[in-house]
């Protein structure tokens, strides 16, 4: 299972460091939503920066879609759906695969965007201890969702509409729960930095229950076209 | 429960010229009543009447909430069965992916139609409660945002199974995310929570007042209308969805007797020997 999902990874990782997509349109792109937001919020007053967490975990989901549904076209062209499901790798090594793509992906942005609130939006990161573990579980919870709804909508028609309103409202949670422990740890809002951690674990949490999920599932989510 | 709508379909299956026209009819004329879900939309209606009656009339103005109180004959019934609805969409998937038979899936979907009409009318009722008792329509509240999270989830569970119609895989793949989505309730309901009790300080809710006998009763009618309005509504919804995944496979050859009706009552031999080749073809 583990050596089928370091495969899978291995290839999406290749497809997107060859074809630079990632690093051409999506990191500018989610670099352009900060900027927008800071448009939107009058930067001077200090919304921006109180605002921050949320901002910031906006632009991650934004860019989960754009991922999830990068890592799936991938799939549903030339039938390699079908190559995939005939090379005889374990279902759930597959979907371990996809997971760790998109969740690596996302990672390299959240670094990314760390440096883009930190330069634009004045953050003082402080805590890196619970920061860094909030974007990681909130990665692997935003991957696994994301796998899971992209192999399901990724053979229909309609599906750059359809994973949005699939996907957006199940990873609702780690919007809350990344959001409170950002505040926690960046300071400004009334959270202690113990009550981050507590949302910490409530992302980890999500993350094993979508992991499991995942692996129950993804069998039946491949079978037939 | 499948068997009424089943037949009227079975006997337009055979391209008969004759009988092409009064199946038609006669499939008109029954669509997906039939005696049993007649009478229990006679009893919904009764009961509601009665609801109504009992809600608006007869039951008394509340202490404290006065006339918007009776908003909750309603609002409660409208609420739990949504969640009873929900629940049952969940148990339908857990079923198909364990039994892999229709009946599960077309449950599991009606239910969750069924819910969703439900939840529209909770929150609704909620709001226009909300707006005289709290003074605004909507409150950031662990329950009412794990509510209309619900909502949204399972329009987006509906929208999923109306992109599939017609796809092999769509009764596992609907069942996989109907359980997906009921797996996240109570995560988003625990995060929702803490997120409330952490921002706001003290949640608003209800007093805990004291019903009168009346009043209970009232509710406990709101209940049983509402029990027996998702009843009603799960018939038909069913055997609709049941008549639906059937289209595909009848309606060609519905069509195509029809076509052939057409082609006899005109007389010409042209059109006649074009019947078998259309057969032959298909």
């Amino acid at each position: 299972m583990f050596r089928d999902a370091a495969l899978v990874a291995g290839k999406d990782l290749r497809i997107e460091l060859r074809s630079r997509v990632g690093l051409n349109q999506v990191a500018p792109f989610a670099l352009l939503v900060l900027v927008l937001f800071a448009f939107a919020l009058d930067p001077d007053r200090g919304v921006l920066r109180r605002a921050t967490p949320g901002l910031f975990w906006i632009t991650v989901m934004l860019a989960t879609l754009l991922a999830v549904q990068r890592s799936f076209a991938a799939e549903s062209a030339d039938g390699t759906r079908d190559q995939l499901r005939l090379s005889g790798l374990d279902p759930a090594g597959i979907f371990l695969g996809k997971l760790v793509g998109i969740a690596a992906e996302l990672l390299a942005l959240e670094v990314l965007l760390l440096g883009g609130v930190a330069i634009l939006y004045s953050a003082h990161l402080r805590e890196l201890q619970l920061l860094l573990p909030t974007c990681l579980a909130a990665a692997v919870g935003l991957g696994a969702a994301g796998t899971l709804y992209g192999a399901l909508v990724a053979g229909v028609r309609g599906r750059e509409t359809l994973l949005p309103l699939l996907l957006l409202p199940i990873v609702a949670p780690v919007l809350i729960g990344a959001t409170s422990a950002f505040e926690a740890a960046l300071g400004g809002a009334d959270l202690t930095v113990a009550q981050g951690w507590r949302w910490l674990a409530l992302l980890i949490v999500f993350a094993l229950v979508y992991v499991g999920a995942g692996i129950l599932a993804f069998g039946s989510l491949l079978e037939e076209s | 429960m499948t068997s009424a709508p089943a037949n009227p379909l079975a006997s337009g299956s055979e391209p008969d010229q004759t009988d092409a026209a009064p199946v038609t009819e006669r499939r008109a004329l029954e669509g997906t009543g039939s005696r049993g879900s007649r009478i229990v939309g006679t009893l919904a209606l009764i009961s509601l009447a009665a609801t109504a009656l009992y809600g608006l009339v007869l039951s008394p103005p509340d202490a404290n909430q006065g006339n918007a109180a009776r908003l909750l004959y309603i609002h409660v019934p409208t609420a739990t069965v949504a969640y009873l609805a929900f629940g049952v969409t969940a148990f339908g998937s857990a079923m198909y992916l364990w039994k892999r038979t229709e009946f599960w899936d077309l449950l599991a979907g009606a239910s969750a139609e069924v819910g969703v009409v439900f939840t529209g009318i909770c929150l609704l009722t909620g709001m226009l409660w909300g707006r005289p008792i709290w003074g605004v329509y909507w409150v950031w509240d662990a329950r009412l945002t794990t509510t209309l999270l619900l909502f949204v989830l399972f329009l987006g569970y509906l929208a999923l199974r109306r992109v599939l119609v017609g796809s092999p895989s769509r009764a596992k793949w609907s069942a996989v995310a109907g359980i997906v989505a009921a797996v996240d309730i109570p995560i988003v309901h625990y995060s929702t929570s803490w997120w409330n009790t952490l921002h706001q300080g003290t949640t608003i809710s209800p007093q805990k007042t004291q019903m009168g006998g009346l009043m209970l009763f009232t509710l406990g009618l709101g209940f049983l209308s509402f029990l027996l309005v998702y009843w009603w509504l799960m018939i038909h919804r069913f055997r609709l969805q049941y008549l639906e995944t059937r289209l595909d496979e009848v309606g060609l050859d519905t069509a195509i007797a029809e076509r052939r009706a057409e082609a006899g009552r005109a007389g010409t031999s042209g059109p006649t020997a074009a019947g078998p080749e259309l057969a032959e073809v298909r």
